[in-house]
């Protein structure tokens, strides 16, 4: 396979609170390639979002980066270790936007309210690409239409209320493709829409990403999205990826027990009715009070005994497959 | 009507007034809910399921009383008796409402954060006249012990519970007055999904054990495939198509079904390729396109559409669809049909 684009090693980002300090994410590792979709799945407080704000440097205090890499392989040919950035850096600012943008779950509070949309996209364009304003509009209609915003000339000058909830989210899009990233990261982009709008959004990556050869990181808690968009797969919990792979593997051969109890425990359109499904004992512990060793080992029911309970497991893995648990070896 | 039916709503009606100017006159309605009919069998779950905006809580609340409806009538057959919950007033719908019981969807925001958990079960069975402190302790520990919550937690506030958790204490407060009808809004939508299969289990098994029926108001076709026996599918303020739920799934009469359960991501890697995308957007319903309310979006729509709004019929046992084009369609469902 191709040389990643971004490249994530051993990040820590952890949040310093009065009652102790929350490993929010902690050594994570990750893969994006040009052209490929990259899903992060996990539910609550997995530190998905924290990874993906890592990446674009905008974790909010008290969180920060305390350790690992994030290697970028920028536009112009360069490897920036982003990690070692000041997150509120020039140099950051000139990531944000040009190499790495962000799609938000909630359009509507993404979004001012008090400036038209267009208003909106030229204030991105014109502050990376120094264009003129007539410049900048045109290029901003452009990008709606790409977008698929229908009468994107009329649409420019409309206030992101008097748009429905996936017309947002397509205006959000055009405003992320505003300076020609390569990495897109949508974080829960369609949690927040209906189902036949989010059919259209989906549509709407998958047909940019083979235009323009995006590498796009979408994080999501359903394993159907991952199941239709991703190529490549990272399962969270507590913190960690649990497990790496590429999709068809994840889904037909799922290593960790936690993979394989979440996929049995989700509802789908083919089970028959009023059955029962499989569940996954306890709950997600509070981030504050991460379990010792493996996070998942007192919710698990293959635990092996004490080394789950003591030692966290290595990352074990061969390819671009890899998993965190002592049933596939690497006990001390 | 069959003797089994527990609820009866027809011709349900609730119009939102627009109001504009200094005199804020009215100049059009929100029709939230148009001429709605559907019934429950008890013991059963019926499913009403459809897009945001679709009327599907709005109906709910009004057969709860929480909205009172426009027109038409919503049929409790309750004791022997039946009584029109629709026209009741406020001060002879109390002693119903221990009947008909409501869980709610976000736990965070339905639980007063300043009673601890065993006041808050207790709560509706105080104002029901149980006065005697441990004679309510009993109950409420009875409940807890249903919906599988250690007694040990009666005394903690809701913050110090996951969303699941708060979820059960949700439901045991809606079963603390024996309801026969328990209303559940979106019951699982903001919980993770290791932990939603947890809180549709135990609806399944408390409805076996105490008969209870559920009016299960929700987005998620894949959750309600679980749990239902029949599913109502609502577009713009209507019901489109009723029917037991594998039928519905496996061979739906109305193309907005069809769509919906096309659209529907499934968790199989590479499943996507025949998938129907709706154009354009969901109709406003204070301004529905005449004719059939689908038929901007409906790929097999025709001249007829625009102009004729079709109403909901029965065209097989147990079968209603509210489309025009209905008998000549043959669409596409989801897995096997059932064996005949």
């Amino acid at each position: 396979m191709a040389e990643p684009l971004l490249s994530v090693r051993g990040l820590r980002t952890h949040f310093e609170t009065p009652e102790g300090t929350i490993r929010a994410v902690d050594d994570l590792d990750f893969d994006v390639f040009e052209g490929r979709t990259l899903g992060v799945v996990g539910e609550s407080g997995c530190g998905k979002s924290v990874a993906a704000r890592s990446v674009l440097g905008i974790v909010e205090k008290p969180g920060r980066v305390v350790g690992g890499r994030i290697l970028l392989r920028t536009h112009a040919g360069d490897t920036l270790d982003l990690a070692a950035l000041p997150q509120d850096s020039a140099a950051y600012r000139a990531i944000r936007g040009p190499e790495i943008a962000l799609v938000f779950q909630e359009p509507m509070a993404s979004f001012s309210q008090y400036y038209t949309i267009g208003n909106q996209i030229t204030e991105a364009i014109r502050l990376h690409l120094r264009l003129s304003r007539s410049a900048a509009r045109a290029r901003a209609i452009e990008l709606l239409d790409m977008v698929g915003v229908p009468q994107p000339s009329r649409r420019i000058d409309e206030y992101p209320f008097q748009l429905s909830g996936g017309l947002r989210q397509r205006v959000m899009i055009a405003m992320a493709l505003a300076c020609d990233p390569r990495i897109l990261i949508a974080d829960e982009p369609t949690t927040a829409l209906d189902v036949t709008t989010q059919a259209q959004i989906l549509d709407l990556l998958r047909e940019l990403q083979a235009k323009r050869g995006l590498a796009i990181i979408l994080i999501t808690h359903d394993m159907g999205v991952i199941a239709e968009m991703a190529h490549d797969v990272a399962v969270m919990y507590l913190g960690r990826a649990v497990e790496t792979g590429p999709v068809a593997d994840i889904f037909a051969a799922p290593a960790h027990p936690y993979t394989r109890a979440l996929l049995r425990s989700i509802p789908t359109v083919l089970a028959k009715p009023r059955t029962h499904l499989p569940t996954i004992a306890g709950s997600i512990p509070m981030p504050s009070a991460r379990p010792a060793g493996c996070a998942f080992s007192p919710r698990c029911s293959e635990v092996l005994g004490d080394v789950c309970r003591q030692t966290e497991p290595p990352a074990i893995g061969e390819g671009a497959r890899s998993v965190r648990c002592f049933l596939h070896g690497g006990a001390p | 009507m069959n003797a089994d039916v527990i609820l009866d709503v027809r011709g349900l009606r609730k119009f939102f007034p627009i109001r504009k100017g200094l005199l804020r006159r009215v100049v059009g309605n929100v029709r939230a809910v148009d001429r709605v009919s559907f019934f429950i069998r008890r013991g059963e779950t019926l499913a009403l399921v459809g897009e945001s905006g679709c009327g599907k809580t709005t109906v709910s609340r009004c057969i709860l009383r929480a909205l009172t409806p426009t027109e038409g009538s919503v049929l409790f057959h309750h004791d022997g008796q039946t009584v029109d919950l629709a026209k009741l007033r406020r001060r002879a719908l109390r002693p119903l409402r221990r009947h008909m019981q409501m869980v709610f969807q976000d736990p965070y925001a339905s639980l007063n954060p300043r009673m601890v958990v065993g006041d808050i079960i207790g709560e509706p069975l105080l104002i029901n006249g149980m006065r005697d402190r441990t004679e309510r302790r009993a109950r409420v520990q009875e409940l807890m012990e249903l919906v599988h919550l250690p007694a040990s937690v009666m005394n903690r506030f809701p913050h110090a519970f996951s969303g699941g958790q708060r979820q059960r204490i949700g439901i045991a407060r809606a079963l603390a007055l024996n309801p026969s009808l328990v209303v559940a809004d979106e019951p699982v939508s903001a919980l993770d999904v290791s932990v939603q299969a947890q809180i549709l289990n135990l609806m399944l098994d408390l409805q076996d054990r105490l008969g209870l029926t559920y009016l299960f108001v929700a987005h998620d076709l894949s959750v309600v495939k679980h749990v239902s026996n029949r599913v109502a599918v609502m577009y713009v303020g209507r019901i489109v198509e009723v029917a037991e739920t594998e039928t519905l799934y496996a061979s739906p009469l109305h193309p907005y079904t069809e769509a919906l359960l096309s659209a529907a991501p499934a968790p199989v890697p590479g499943a996507v390729s025949s998938r129907i995308i709706l154009e354009r957007e969901i109709a406003d319903p204070a301004n529905p396109p005449p004719g059939c309310a689908f038929h901007p979006r409906c790929r097999y729509a025709t001249a007829r559409c625009r102009e004729e709004t079709p109403e909901l019929a029965e065209i097989a046992p147990g079968r209603h669809v509210a489309c025009l084009r209905a008998a000549e369609l043959s669409l596409r469902g989801i897995g096997k049909a059932p064996a005949a």
